[in-house]
């Protein structure tokens, strides 16, 4: 019987000639990332050596990724006091794929793993963030984990427990239509399955669209995977995977490229015709309330958030400039834009769309998660709806319970920028 | 075995927003994050910082309870008031943190139960006596179970470290 992409990975990882869906592994870990929670992994991690007279060392400092973006530059003298526990911590234990609070090197987590050749195919990456699955995009088995998990692989160099998850074959086919990206198909995806459709399952994306989507659009589609529940999200790496790796993230070294089995066999299958997909909204306050942005349309918008490890790259910020250049953002709505890194921003900078942007009214902010989960900056007021490229609507996520978050791609945000209102793009010229 | 009442009842998609608001996540200490559970349900919260919810209460919900981020005070904050999580169904990451942290939880896919019910949990499952209704607790994977028999995976790592380094 032929093995998944994700069975066929954690076969290899574990050393092994084939693993069956249910199987529980103990996996050797590539790649281990967390974000600000490393001030609560640092804590549990002291914890388990505590009495066992061991010296408190991690595992494999090369092997462990530490990225401040959840509150750049700290926004509370709590969050300033994590943030030196954790250099220190990181000093003392020599981690290298450290990333502080600096323009040079830092951005958020799920941009800067793939941008600098942290991530490959084939690799067990666990990181103490749900949106971890984005990884899937470049061929790693990437899921999240809590942070009591996260200090014992810290400690053992292995995840215990794993149970082989069954998947989802996803197969897209036809032509995404002009105005409909990769972030619309994600939500359309989500919407389809549910938020709990693809619980403790992989989604393995397919197709024609996946193959033409550039990475870009491949770290968005897995990204959202988890809002559909899915344990992870999964490209198998291609000419375009190592494309990405090579160029955009410097990797020089082999890569280690397979495929699924042609007779793998899919808990299900999901067939897309992305020649009849249309703009997608997620409505308040679940992911999965997804309608096309017909039944939305002239929704009056007080905030729009562009950015986020969903939506912060580029060719995102490409579209947004584009649209917004020479016009300006409608009276009374707010526009808030976070490159996912500063290496982004730095690109926007030179490419001229941060001063497209700037000069058209919206405020451009430092890479980070910003507004996205209400910790930082960009709050909502009572009774404000805010439209966002971002990735979750949940009540309060914005920071405010008595306000509502739709969800949308970076397309759609710009077109409603200059209305104020949501407008579909493929009617804005 | 355990008796309590239902304190809370939710429904289907309960995110870790809910129950524990981001702007909250600075502090990450189990034994600080229990003051901010579910924070933006105002009276709630309160009943629960005021001391009013008895250790060995219940809060009962439907699919998917604590999905959404990975935080996982969201799971140490109702640990703190030593409530039992009754759920049609987890999120994943939620169940495993729950496992981790020693949140007592239970899947109860059937389980039907409103605010002030008394429940009580017989080996396997979970006894409504207020309505006079049984409800099956679906079993966790053996390896699931072990780390809730060594006391969390604290403890868990601990030993087997120790195993493997003598």
């Amino acid at each position: 019987m032929g093995m998944t992409y994700i069975q066929k990975l954690l076969a290899r990882a574990c050393g092994r000639d084939m693993v069956a869906v249910g199987d529980i592994l103990e996996l050797p870990v590539g790649l281990a990332m967390s974000h600000e929670n490393a001030a609560l992994v640092i804590n549990q991690f002291k914890e388990i050596y505590r009495d066992t007279g061991l010296e408190a060392r991690v595992w494999d400092p090369d092997r462990i990724a530490i990225i401040f973006d959840h509150r750049v530059p700290a926004e509370s003298s709590k969050t300033a006091t994590n943030h030196k526990r954790t250099r220190e911590f990181i000093s003392r234990q020599g981690i290298t794929k450290f990333h502080d609070v600096r323009g040079d090197v830092g951005g958020i987590c799920h941009q800067i793993l793939p941008e600098n050749g942290y991530v490959r195919p084939g690799q067990v990456l666990v990181g103490t963030d749900s949106h971890t699955t984005t990884h899937g995009a470049l061929g790693a088995f990437a899921f999240g984990i809590g942070a009591t998990e996260m200090a014992a692989v810290w400690a053992l160099g292995s995840i215990l427990n794993v149970e082989v998850p069954g998947t989802i074959k996803v197969e897209v086919n036809g032509e995404l239509p002009k105005g409909v990206y990769a972030k619309d198909l994600i939500l359309h995806l989500v919407g389809l399955l549910s938020a709990e459709g693809a619980n403790f399952k992989v989604i393995e994306f397919h197709g024609s669209v996946i193959r033409n989507l550039p990475t870009s659009g491949r770290l968005v589609l897995c990204n959202m995977a988890v809002e559909a529940g899915a344990t992870a999200g999964v490209v198998p790496p291609d000419e375009e995977t190592c494309r990405y790796l090579r160029d955009e993230a410097g990797v020089s070294a082999e890569l280690d490229l397979f495929v699924a089995d042609p007779d793998a066999v899919y808990d299900r299958v999901v067939e897309i015709d992305a020649t009849q997909l249309e703009p997608q909204i997620a409505c308040p306050h679940t992911v999965d309330n997804v309608k096309p942005i017909g039944g939305v349309k002239g929704k009056k918008i007080n905030q729009i958030v562009v950015g986020s490890c969903t939506n912060g790259r580029l060719d995102d910020i490409e579209i947004v400039a584009n649209t917004l250049k020479g016009k300006h953002v409608a009276e009374g709505t707010r526009m808030l834009v976070f490159p996912a890194s500063w290496r982004i921003y730095t690109d926007a900078m030179e490419a001229g769309y941060l001063r497209d942007l700037i000069s058209a009214g919206a405020v451009v902010c430092n890479p980070g998660c910003g507004p996205c989960l209400g910790i930082h900056q960009g709050a909502l007021g009572d009774d404000e709806v805010a439209l966002a490229t971002t990735n979750r609507n949940f009540k309060g996520r914005m920071g405010n319970p008595g306000a509502e978050v739709y969800l949308c791609s970076p397309a759609v945000a710009a077109a409603s920028a200059l209305t104020g209102m949501i407008t579909d793009p493929r009617e804005v010229n | 075995m355990a008796k309590g009442t239902v304190v809370l009842k939710l429904e289907n998609d309960i995110s870790t927003d809910i129950i524990y608001p981001g702007r909250f996540m600075a502090t990450v200490l189990p034994s600080e994050t229990p003051q901010f559970a579910f924070a933006d349900d105002k009276e709630f919260n309160k009943t629960l910082n005021d001391g009013q919810v008895p250790a060995g209460s219940f809060i009962v919900a439907g699919d998917n309870f604590g999905c959404g981020s990975s935080r996982e005070q969201a799971a140490s904050c109702i640990k703190g008031y030593d409530i039992t999580v009754v759920a049609r169904n987890f999120a994943r990451i939620f169940l495993q943190n729950s496992i981790n942290v020693g949140l007592q939880m239970m899947i109860c896919p059937e389980i039907d139960a409103g605010e002030g019910d008394e429940l009580e949990v017989r080996d396997d499952e979970v006894f409504n006596l207020t309505t006079g209704k049984s409800f099956a607790i679906e079993p966790l994977p053996q390896a699931r179970q072990a780390i809730i028999d060594a006391g969390g995976l604290i403890p868990y790592t601990r030993s087997l470290l120790l195993e493997r380094a003598g």
